[in-house]
């Protein structure tokens, strides 16, 4: 199910500013991959190049190659629509439909997905929000709006929407900057169970974090603002938090800047 | 410096402050900005409330007048002669008018305005939908008599293709039958309200969808939505209400719409089945048409359906906001 990323001279663009320059990388299927670097690195941007996200802005636009297993996401008549089905992603901030309920959060992909029987349905919603660990919070209230949950279960109700559709790859944003403690904690063994059918690729500002979840860990910087930013080096997040190969990564951990 | 400050230095006041002073304290109205800004604010406020009375009382006093001299029933009536030795009018012409034309409008003018602003705000490349904002815009500003000339000079006998095609293939649904006459019929009038009522409902949907939430939206990008999947997930169920609003704004100008309804209507006093053929009448139309000729009992019985038609329209956006608030539970505002 989970698929590997290759990606190979991948830059990105807001009109004509270059917002990340020549990255290559390879990503694990069955693994989480944290992205670090300071603010304006392009992280997020990268990010959202990985489930051709980026090009939904005005003037946004990708040069390169993303390789989903042997599928090219930038190739020639590949529909981004179809790219974002088998990559799903959650946001920084808990965005579920307001005017829907519990249940028809989750089950949002799905209906677009094509025509399921109710009981399938319900059957995979119950599934999804298992698998995001807020059954037991939420099953007796399906019929409720979704906004009506606190930050962190509606973060984890967003999970389930986005597992639901059964993706290759989970992308997430930040997921937890919005949320408590407590609130991450849970998202965080989340993270470490999903691992174990996704592909999961998170960025996060908080280092703590990156080295809790992650098995392999990519550090970002740019030279000065205005510049594009690059990808320092990537490697098994121990190896980056104890003795990471490029001096800037260091620094960046040992909080000498950022 | 603030209070507890204060009352620490100081031993606590004998008496509490009064209820009425807290209340003045919680509201903020302390210093005289607030008070003078209160003032004002409240002032108007029951500034519009005492307009509001007085009309109503105005119309009330003059109706119950002119009802009370009416021979027959005010309400079920299909003549308008009040200045007969024996008074008899009744508004079912006026309501059946005024509630035909005006749905016809809202079922033409709605979709498309809805289709209009979604194209405007979610498809349109920016280039474009910046001066057709404009032109929309610039259709409000067009005067209503302008459009009754339009419609009556124009609009009217272009309509003659249109009525014949729909007498051949519906007219056995006896309500778009069509006898021939000349197009200034109910169903004209609708059609030219649904004109003259498309940009306010353009803009103030044009508006509504234009604030849904980005977060939203790329939620359903994210779960593989299509452009109108996006729409469909995001955009309007946020717009709802803003186009609910939108449409009660519009219908209010359809009910009232005064002159160019009286321009393109060939009004009579007879409820017809059928929708193509002229006759008919609206509140308004009858209003103006009359007033000016007619004597004070006429005028009276006039004003008394100017009553009904203020009713009507509470009622109509009394139902709005019931609708809007049933659904506050799952509405954008709690996101």
């Amino acid at each position: 199910m989970a698929k590997r990323i290759d990606v190979s001279g991948l830059s990105a663009y807001y009109s004509s500013f270059r917002a990340i320059e020549d990255i290559s990388m390879a990503i694990e299927p069955r693994s989480v991959t944290a992205f670090i670097g300071p603010s304006g690195c392009g992280k997020s941007t990268f990010l959202r190049t990985l489930n051709r996200m980026h090009e939904v802005t005005p003037g946004g636009r990708v040069e390169g190659k993303v390789m989903l297993d042997d599928e090219n996401l930038y190739g020639a008549g590949i529909d981004p629509v179809s790219v974002r089905r088998e990559v799903g992603m959650v946001f920084q901030r808990p965005n579920p439909f307001p005017t829907m309920s519990v249940f028809d959060n989750v089950a949002a992909g799905l209906k677009l997905n094509g025509n399921y029987k109710k009981s399938e349905l319900g059957d995979i919603v119950e599934k999804s929000l298992k698998g995001a660990n807020l059954w037991n919070e939420v099953k007796d209230r399906l019929n409720k709006p979704g906004s009506g949950l606190s930050g962190g279960q509606q973060q984890r109700l967003c999970i389930a929407r986005a597992i639901a559709v059964e993706p290759k790859v989970l992308l997430m944003d930040e997921p937890c900057s919005a949320l408590d403690p407590i609130s991450t904690l849970a998202i965080e063994d989340l993270i470490g169970e999903l691992k174990e059918r996704f592909t999961i690729v998170i960025v996060t500002h908080n280092m703590q974090q990156a080295a809790r979840v992650s098995d392999r860990t990519a550090f970002f910087n740019l030279s000065a603002v205005g510049q594009p930013g690059k990808l320092i080096e990537i490697d098994d997040t121990e190896r980056i938090f104890s003795n990471p190969s490029v001096q800037a990564t260091e620094d960046y951990i040992s909080g000498r800047f950022g | 410096m603030d209070i507890s400050t204060k009352n620490d230095a100081v031993p606590p006041p004998v008496s509490p402050p009064s209820e009425a002073e807290q209340k003045r304290a919680a509201r903020g109205a302390t210093r005289p900005g607030d008070r003078i800004f209160l003032g004002l604010s409240r002032g108007s406020g029951i500034f519009l409330l005492v307009i509001m009375a007085a009309i109503a009382a105005f119309l009330t006093y003059r109706s119950v007048l002119a009802i009370s001299k009416d021979e027959s029933n005010f309400v079920t009536t299909l003549e308008w002669n009040p200045t007969a030795a024996e008074p008899s009018f009744g508004i079912a012409v006026l309501v059946y008018g005024t509630v035909i034309s005006s749905i016809i409008a809202m079922v033409i003018a709605v979709p498309i305005a809805v289709g209009i602003a979604l194209f405007i705000t979610h498809y349109a490349p920016r280039k474009l939908g910046g001066p057709l904002s404009y032109v929309i815009d610039l259709l409000a500003a067009v005067p209503s008599i302008v459009y009754g000339l339009w419609g009556a000079l124009v609009l009217a006998p272009q309509l003659i293709g249109l009525f014949g095609w729909l007498d051949d293939y519906f007219g056995w649904t006896g309500i778009l039958d069509w006898q021939g006459g000349a197009p200034r019929s109910l169903f004209t009038v609708g059609i030219l309200l649904a004109i003259m009522i498309l940009p306010i409902i353009t803009s103030v949907s044009r508006e509504v969808f234009r604030q849904a939430p980005l977060m939203h939206q790329e939620a359903a990008l994210a779960l593989g939505a299509t452009r109108w999947e996006v729409i469909r997930m995001s955009v309007l169920p946020f717009g709802r209400s803003g186009v609910i609003s939108a449409s009660m704004l519009g219908l209010g100008r359809a009910l009232g719409e005064t002159m160019a309804v009286a321009t393109v209507l060939s009004p009579s006093f007879e409820i017809n089945a059928s929708l193509l053929d002229p006759g008919g009448g609206t509140f308004a139309q009858n209003i103006a048409s009359k007033f000016s000729e007619a004597s004070e009992m006429g005028r009276d019985a006039l004003i008394a359906s100017g009553l009904v038609l203020f009713v009507i329209t509470l009622l109509v956006n009394g139902g709005a906001r019931m609708i809007i608030a049933r659904r506050a539970e799952y509405s954008g505002a709690n996101a």
